[in-house]
């Protein structure tokens, strides 16, 4: 195909004649959103952040394959002659009277809680600012705009104090509240809301006499679904990956998500008399992804849909 | 306990709020001195009794610390004493345990009744007042029964802050494999170790005498070994002075091994370290007498290579060594449970009585003289080190440590601005003098900015 002069069959590679055909009738036009044009450098590049964000996730499968000899004894993107993968994950799932399991729990605790309970609040305030009017709403956007920008590190200590006087730090309550509190999601809420629901819609089931909560409940809810499930997903991950507030408020390890433990078990080789135990950190960490990968493939779906809404009228 | 690298977020916030407090203790300081020795026998029988009918009426405890050997010894003490209930948090290791001790202690509420505190980070608790001065419950009865190094440790300007949990003499552990295979003699002065180096990198250009990109706790002990005295505190009058002869010796010798390249540079406690450890690319490692269990642990299979031999000296047949590392035991001001009589009495179990013995069994290296002079534990043989009676080489190491050494009321922040100052040495031109002299001139701006008088 190469050899052809006719800019569209350059393109075409494979593609139906009526393709060639049409690329001829508007000869400008003849990259489509279905055929883009091929930029080789645009193609490295992607190809560049690909493999720069896929070794990592390599090396962490193929180390987590190593016992804590192979470890060190063998080259770090290709695996060691004993496959130790099965007896890693017992091991990280059995070490210290399971606690990594006791981990794994307290982590689906504070994502369900907390980042289930953010969203319900994200969606029921950015509903209200969306379709509602009341005086005081251009602070209340003043002050939600103001809150993405604050990062929650710099509110930890302070959050940690204020805790502590209500007696609830070390407790997994310190670690759900603030959670609940997800100020870039009420924005998206927001936005998503204003968009998503005609006004009109709701003027509708008014007349048809549905009071505010059923009307939110039965009409707006479902045309919500999308973005419910974008705002989800990201307090998710935020919660799931959460490590500097437990650090602050947990003391009691019992208690800790998993970044926290995962930093134990690895701070434990840099002690005098602990044991170092590469294999497990790197096992776990393996396990602790695991979820999240499983988590954005179940929900990605939901997720595309929500990006499109919108485009086409 | 640890060796942990610094964050310097937390050190800043513990050496800021130690020197908030310092208006109020600092008064407290004069009066109290020699208190603690005279007073031993005497005045505290009342406390004595207290801590006998603390232990009858029992109560709760809350301990923090991530010694793994005091599981034992808390079961222990609770099976011998039913009504004391002692709940052992691992509040993370080294600063992280401290940043969380902080921001208890900042919050007024959450604080242990006893914490695992480092011996250099003891002063800094200490002029905050956070601590308790043990000398009240008689703890001067005490003198003599720990090494000079952990003692001198937990004694400040006439209180006892604490009982020592372990101590780290330090030796030198060396690759007998290594050193055999190229036909090249274990140093035995630090003018050796750098023949030893010149000779190993020549003979192998993989192998490097030892790893080093610039560490506090390590230079500062080597010269603690040198006999300098850098920091000299009382209560908040600071003097640091890298120019003693200690000093200076140490900062030449190590410098021709950074000018020849004959270091490795892998950073302490990676797992580049341990592999390290494991192949043969560091053939010896100065370090405290707590190594054993980490060699046992993070580089099983190098067992039967390593070997332990007293620290090498700085003149031709001195016996000159010091400590790196180790941690006490304190008791909290305000615990949690607010019983610190009971808190004594757990405290002294654990690092004066039958607890001690509990932890040599699991493989802690005491500070108690008594057990560093007992038959068995001094031959005991290590497999690690195929057969060899390392005890006995760190044994005497921890009583030839010299006496005098102190850290800095700041000593987690000065360790955290190491590598910014001292730590150029390694990666540029300057050299670890003009290093020092940096580290100095920036601790005496920070000591003084933040209310000590240092240097004036």
């Amino acid at each position: 195909m190469s050899t052809s002069t006719t800019p569209g069959a350059r393109k075409g590679s494979g593609r139906p004649l009526i393709t060639l055909s049409s690329a001829r009738r508007h000869p400008r036009r003849h990259h489509t959103v279905e055929r883009p044009r091929r930029s080789p450098l645009l193609t490295a590049l992607t190809g560049l952040v690909l493999i720069y964000s896929l070794v990592p996730l390599l090396w962490l499968f193929i180390n987590s394959t190593k016992t804590q000899e192979g470890l060190f004894g063998s080259f770090g993107l290709w695996f060691h002659s004993d496959f130790a993968l099965w007896d890693n994950v017992v091991d990280t799932l059995t070490y210290n009277d399971g606690i990594f399991v006791r981990w794994l729990l307290n982590t689906v605790l504070y994502v369900v809680l907390g980042a289930g309970g953010a969203t319900f609040l994200a969606v029921l305030g950015g509903y209200a600012l969306a379709l509602f009017n009341f005086p005081g709403k251009r602070a209340v956007f003043a002050i939600v705009i103001g809150a993405v920008a604050v990062p929650g590190t710099a509110l930890a200590v302070p959050t940690f104090l204020m805790f502590s006087e209500m007696g609830l730090t070390n407790t997994p309550w310190a670690v759900i509240i603030p959670t609940l509190i997800s100020p870039f999601g009420l924005y998206l809420m927001w936005v998503y809301s204003s968009e998503a629901i005609p006004t009109e819609l709701l003027e509708a089931a008014r007349v048809d006499g549905a009071g505010e909560f059923s009307t939110f409940f039965r009409v707006s809810l479902p045309l919500l679904g999308p973005g419910i499930v974008t705002v989800l997903l990201f307090t998710m991950v935020q919660s799931w990956n959460n490590y500097f507030l437990p650090l602050i408020m947990l003391r009691d390890s019992s208690w800790y998500p998993l970044t926290l433990g995962l930093n134990a078990w690895n701070s434990q080789a840099s002690t005098v008399g602990g044991e170092a135990i590469f294999n497990l950190v790197i096992t776990g960490s393996l396990l602790t992804i695991v979820p999240l990968i499983t988590a954005f493939l179940l929900l990605q779906r939901y997720w595309r849909s929500g990006l499109t809404a919108g485009s086409v009228k | 306990m640890s060796m942990k690298r610094g964050h310097a977020s937390s050190a800043l916030a513990l050496a800021a709020t130690a020197a908030l407090t310092l208006a109020a203790c600092g008064s407290d300081d004069a009066g109290s001195d020699d208190a603690g020795a005279s007073d031993a026998g005497t005045g505290d029988a009342n406390n004595a009794d207290a801590v006998e009918a603390a232990l009858e009426e029992g109560g709760s405890l809350t301990i923090w610390s991530w010694e793994t050997t005091l599981a034992q010894v808390v079961e222990d003490f609770e099976a011998e004493y039913p009504q004391v209930d002692i709940d052992l948090i691992n509040a993370g290791s080294g600063n992280d345990q401290y940043t969380a001790l902080q921001n208890a202690i900042s919050a007024g509420s959450g604080i242990p009744d006893l914490a695992h505190i480092e011996y250099f980070a003891l002063s800094q608790f200490a002029l905050a007042d956070a601590l308790t001065d043990i000398s009240q419950f008689g703890a001067a009865e005490f003198d003599g029964t720990y090494t000079p190094g952990p003692w001198n440790a937990v004694n400040q300007d006439g209180a006892i802050y604490g009982l020592p949990m372990d101590s780290g003499p330090m030796a030198l552990f060396y690759n007998q494999t290594v050193f055999d295979e190229h036909g090249i003699d274990v140093p035995t002065t630090w003018d050796e170790y750098v023949e030893a180096a010149r000779d190993l990198q020549a003979a192998d250009s993989d192998v490097y005498i030892a790893n080093d990109t610039g560490e506090a706790g390590f230079i500062t002990s080597l010269i603690w070994q040198a006999g300098g005295q850098p920091f000299q505190v009382e209560g908040t009058e600071v003097s640091i002075d890298f120019s003693d002869e200690g000093s200076t010796v140490v900062a030449e010798t190590w410098q021709q091994l950074i000018d020849e390249d004959l270091l490795a540079p892998i950073t302490g406690w990676t797992d580049e370290w341990y592999q390290g450890l494991a192949d043969g690319t560091i053939a010896t490692l100065a370090a405290g007498a707590w190594m054993p269990a980490n060699f046992e642990s993070g580089v099983p299979g190098a067992a039967g290579d390593w070997r332990a031999a007293p620290l090498p000296q700085w003149e031709n047949g001195a016996s000159s060594s010091a400590e790196n590392g180790g941690s006490a035991l304190a008791i909290m001001a305000n615990g949690e449970n607010s019983n610190e009589a009971l808190a004594y009495a757990f405290l002294e179990y654990a690092n004066a009585g039958d607890g001690v013995q509990t932890k040599i069994d699991q493989g802690l290296f005491p500070g108690t003289s008594e057990h560093l002079a007992d038959e068995e534990f001094l031959n005991a043989e290590f497999e690690y080190f195929d057969g060899q009676q390392a005890n006995q080489v760190f044994a005497e190491s921890a009583g030839a440590v010299p006496e005098g050494w102190s850290y800095l009321p700041f000593q987690a922040y000065a360790n955290s601005i190491f590598n910014d100052t001292v730590g150029q040495a390694y990666v540029s031109g300057t050299t670890l003098s003009e290093g020092l002299q940096a580290w100095q001139d920036a601790l005496v701006t920070f000591g003084n900015d933040q209310g000590f008088s240092v240097n004036q």
